[in-house]
């Protein structure tokens, strides 16, 4: 299944329990690369709305780990609650390839696996394909889900102003 | 839609014989007969597939007429379409603060950021 409008495309498989996120990016690949693997560029982007990043560690290479802290830190993201999430770095190849475990730690026990390929298109953009994969559907959908009550709690505002100022 | 309702519309979708029949349900409702027809497959394995459509509320049957002609519920598919944007709209908004961030950097940096010194490495000569 496909749905694309803007320029993010996310598949959802219906045969694997994965979802795949692909995005093209005007900057070459060693700068979005950096942006994935410095964890202080990382906290500026990476977290939800309304939420800051707080990096425990962030050893980017291969056989290194990572574990950060997603805190609340507007009245609309306070009403959630605080998230760590940890995980290992398997292949780290610089500009072209980060292959990665990723764990929520409120549910320990499930793991996601993500390869996120940093494709050069040659003129000074990038392609990143960033696929997760996990071993049930349940698992999968409770992902895409978890999106879902994000977006609840920001509140149907935002999308209604988007729609009337015929963004979508 | 509750998660297992989505999980079973996607557990539903995962079969390309069951793909299929949405698909012809898509054009207009069908018996199971008539559901049976482009495929080798005993109208048993047909009802056992409508079934699963059912459970997943992705198809309904008439319970008053006869031929039971089964139904796409459209809009169970549109919810589902619906759950995967909101995903899809989160995912852009970290992305255009990405896209951001990657026009103050330079050109030529580092993919990697500098090792951090570890405690006591400074010390050594």
């Amino acid at each position: 299944m496909k749905t694309s409008t803007h320029e993010t495309e996310i598949i959802v498989d219906t045969e694997v329990p994965m979802v795949r996120i692909i995005r093209t990016f005007d900057a070459p690949p060693n700068k979005v690369f950096r942006a994935h693997t410095d964890p202080e560029l990382l906290a500026r982007w990476q977290g939800p709305r309304g939420t800051e990043m707080r990096v425990e560690r962030y050893d980017c290479r291969t056989g290194g780990s990572y574990r950060y802290l997603h805190t609340p830190c507007d009245e609309v993201a306070g009403e959630g609650f605080e998230a760590w999430f940890h995980g290992s770095f398997h292949e780290v190849r610089p500009s072209e390839l980060i292959v990665q475990t990723f764990t929520f730690e409120g549910f320990p026990d499930h793991v996601a696996l993500e390869k996120l390929v940093f494709e050069d298109l040659g003129d000074g953009r990038t392609r990143l394909v960033a696929t997760s994969l996990v071993d049930s559907f349940a698992d999968r959908d409770a992902f895409v889900a978890s999106g879902m009550e994000h977006g609840v709690r920001e509140g149907y505002e935002r999308l209604d102003e988007l729609i009337s100022a015929g963004a979508l | 839609m509750a998660v297992d309702q989505l999980s079973r519309v996607f557990a539903a979708l995962a079969d390309p014989t069951r793909r299929d029949m949405v698909a012809r349900l898509a054009v207009a409702d069908a018996t199971v007969n008539e559901l049976a027809e482009p495929f080798a497959m005993s109208l048993q394995a047909v009802s056992k597939h409508l079934r699963v459509l059912e459970d997943a509320g992705l198809v309904s049957r008439s319970r008053e007429a006869q031929r039971r002609p089964a139904h796409l519920e459209a809009e169970v598919l549109d919810m589902m379409t619906a759950w995967i944007e909101r995903y899809r709209r989160q995912a852009e908004e970290r992305f255009s603060r990405l896209d951001t961030l990657l026009a103050e950097l330079p050109d030529d940096v580092d993919p990697l950021p500098p090792r951090p010194v570890a405690d006591g490495e400074g010390a050594r000569p």
